[in-house]
């Protein structure tokens, strides 16, 4: 049993990893732009298949691919935040945003299948099934490898945010957008550029789902929306942080209820979310403490 | 003015970008594209299939064999004269969806037959929705208790499932293992399930005769079927080290998912039987590799090496039409192109589609035929003829191994071969 509970905890630390990773993008976006965006979970399953077209077209290896990947993600964000985001205006904007981040991902959808088809693919490569032994059981070297590169672009985007001019400009704006207009910040461009930094992460998101998720098809992402919608607001809208920890405490512990009972492992999940709502609504790093960081 | 303008323009591109999505890709819309005879005004025949979402695969072979079937019809003058038209909606393998799919066949579109959609999840919602505007529903997947024990079916009678009904279909592989000398015969079982009316009951057959048998149950447990990652399932039973793994399988991604994490755990089952996934032909072989499926058992009523001279011409024309070998044919194609089939003798027999002279006809005790074999329907609609077989990958070709002694049985392949890279 000792065995099973460690490896839980150490799938839940792995796979935390990755979905932090995830939910950091649509934080951040939530954060500066007050918007909900829907459509993180199919960008996920994009990043994933763009990862797929260079892997069994070009043959460049999945984690090399993402030099591509990570700026085309980039272009692709800041593309629809120009084109379906920033026309929001008023009071109503963020409802809006739901529906025009909605029609963003019923469009990659259909733009997926219509290039890749319905059938499920999956990403490999030579060393998707290679493992280090730890505690009587296996660990994947991608599993590890796609750990440490989330925790690393975590950590980025934490400096990115926290010791840079651009990074004062993203935190100016998520405290207040006017203010930040008033002394000068440009937030339309700053609201584009974090735009495409929350998707361009995906790229990296999507890799990882790839290669170490069941196979996925375009569908594949609204299984995703849900979970990272669960996991920013437990963690507290606009946190970086609060991603991070969030995602890496729920992994875990759905994982170790899966042992037991995986019917409630989902369950539980949600259940664990709207516990600690009850008792603290902001999220355990909620929106005042997350911009105070 | 400004705020009014941008806010009347984001409401443009939002319901611009969301009407060409959604015609796109989420309601499907489309009509056989087989030669008709154009003398009389066609017989409308409505279906709702997975065209996409968790199910597409299944879906989209569920669409080429009701094309296929209606393309033959065509060929041959129709039915009674009448050209077959095919209306198929796409449900994105939603419940919700496919309730809606089949109220708008009926009420808008007002079709002359409803066919059945792909998985017994679905079936059930949908033949609610025939049952109460009276129309048969005629079906090759939804074989499960649920479908047949439904409210809708219990007082109307309106369900026909054309394929084996899956409640003992793993029942072959468990009464061989537990035929098996004391000293040759497994000691230990997993059973992981995934929650939904097909995953369960055919692993839960199997368990009791193999408990019964002797084979020791280390794991036996219900997983979520939405689950977005199978891993944490999978790497428990690899923990366990049984020697078979029965799996209650619904699909392609859960079986994928599953002996992903038994390779990466250095984990290799010597019997491993799924409810379904292996049966899907190309599609698992492309999402496993041919190595890793060397091995893999699946049940079914039906395969594309089968004798059986209908069935011989539809793989023929199927391969003819879409092109792949007959190996990759998914059985998928045989239980839709089998629906079809009944439908037209039933169509034939009463003389027009008068649905409730096609209930009455389909209960009347008749034997019918389909390229998966004889169909005759007992009063809740399953088919009682068709023989469940036990198939299994060998060497890249997907033969019959169960029943021992059944005619087209060859030697089971047992212990399942170690994992390749693909």
């Amino acid at each position: 049993m000792a065995t099973e509970l460690l490896h839980a905890v150490v799938n839940g630390v792995l796979g935390g990893g990755v979905y932090a990773l995830m939910a950091v993008g649509l934080t951040l976006i939530f954060g500066v732009l007050d918007i909900i965006n829907i459509a993180q979970g199919v960008m996920v399953v994009l990043g994933a298949y763009l990862s797929y077209a260079l892997s069994v077209h070009l043959h460049i290896d999945l984690f090399l691919g993402l030099l591509i990947t990570v700026p085309a993600m980039f272009i692709i964000g800041v593309a629809i935040q120009w084109a379906f985001i920033r026309p929001l205006r008023g009071s109503e904007r963020t409802a809006m945003s739901l529906l025009a981040s909605y029609a963003v991902a019923i469009i990659i959808e259909g733009l997926l299948y219509l290039f890749f088809g319905a059938s499920d693919v999956t990403l490999t490569a030579p060393y998707s099934n290679s493992t280090v032994s730890m505690f009587g059981f296996y660990v994947p070297d991608i599993e590890i490898g796609g750990f440490v590169l989330a925790a690393a672009m975590v950590g980025v985007l934490y400096l990115l945010l926290y010791r840079t001019r651009f990074g004062k400009s993203v935190r100016a704006t998520m405290q207040d957008r006017t203010a930040a207009l008033l002394v000068g910040i440009d937030v339309n461009r700053v609201g584009a550029l974090t735009y495409g930094i929350g998707v361009s992460v995906t790229a990296i998101g999507g890799m990882i789902f790839g290669a170490t998720g069941p196979p996925f098809n375009p569908n594949s992402g609204y299984d995703l929306i849900s979970r990272l919608l669960a996991l920013i607001i437990l963690a507290g809208l606009g946190s970086v942080g609060g991603a991070l920890v969030a995602s890496v405490f729920m992994l875990t512990v759905e994982a170790i209820v899966d042992i037991w009972q995986p019917t409630w492992a989902v369950a539980v999940f949600y259940a664990a979310i709207v516990i600690v709502l009850l008792v603290r609504p902001v999220g355990l790093f909620g929106r005042q403490a997350a911009r105070a960081q | 003015m400004r705020s009014h303008s941008a806010r009347f323009l984001s409401v443009g591109i939002t319901a611009v970008a969301l009407s060409a999505a959604l015609a796109a890709c989420s309601s499907n819309s489309s009509t056989s594209s087989a030669p008709s005879p154009k003398s009389k005004t066609p017989i409308v025949i409505g279906t709702s299939l997975s065209l996409t979402g968790d199910f597409s695969t299944d879906g989209l072979a569920f669409e080429k064999g009701y094309e296929l079937w209606a393309h033959d019809v065509n060929a041959a003058g129709g039915l009674l004269g009448h050209p077959v038209k095919l209306i198929v909606l796409n449900n994105a393998s939603s419940p919700t969806t496919v309730d809606t799919n089949y109220t708008q066949l009926i009420s808008t579109d007002h079709v002359n037959l409803t066919f059945g959609p792909f998985s017994s999840l679905l079936t059930t919602p949908a033949e609610a929705v025939a049952a109460r505007n009276g129309y048969a529903f005629i079906e090759g997947a939804g074989g499960a208790p649920t479908v047949f024990s439904a409210p809708s079916n219990l007082a109307d009678h309106n369900v026909f499932d054309v394929s084996l009904p899956i409640a003992d279909t793993i029942v072959p592989f468990a009464k061989y293992l537990a035929s098996l000398p004391a000293s040759q015969r497994p000691k230990t079982a997993a059973y992981p399930m995934a929650d939904d009316p097909f995953g369960y009951p055919p692993v839960q057959a199997a368990q009791k005769i193999m408990a019964a048998a002797g084979i020791k149950t280390v794991y036996s447990k219900i997983f979520p079927e939405e689950e977005v990652d199978y891993a944490p399932a999978a790497d428990n039973v690899a923990a366990a080290k049984p020697d078979v793994v029965v799996l209650g399988s619904t699909d392609v991604p859960t079986v994928a998912a599953f002996m992903k994490a038994f390779q990466q755990q250095h984990y290799v089952p010597k019997y491993f039987v799924c409810a379904a996934g292996p049966d899907q032909g190309a599609a698992f072989i492309s999402a496993v590799g041919v190595g890793n499926a060397d091995g893999m058992m699946v049940p079914n009523g039906w395969y594309p090496g089968v004798t059986n001279a209908a069935s011989k011409k539809m793989v023929a024309e199927y391969v003819a039409k879409y092109g792949g070998s007959p190996s990759g044919v998914n059985s998928d194609v045989a239980e839709a192109y089998s629906v079809g089939q009944v439908a037209a003798q039933a169509v034939t027999a009463t003389g027009g589609t008068d649905n409730a002279k096609i209930i009455a006809y389909l209960h009347s005790g008749v034997t019918l035929t389909s390229v998966q074999g004889p169909v005759k329907f007992d009063s809740l609609g399953e088919n009682g003829l068709l023989t469940a077989y036990i198939f299994q990958w060998q060497n890249g070709k997907y033969v019959q191994v169960l029943p021992l002694g059944a005619p087209g049985t060859v030697k089971l392949l047992a212990p399942k071969p170690a994992w390749t890279s693909g």
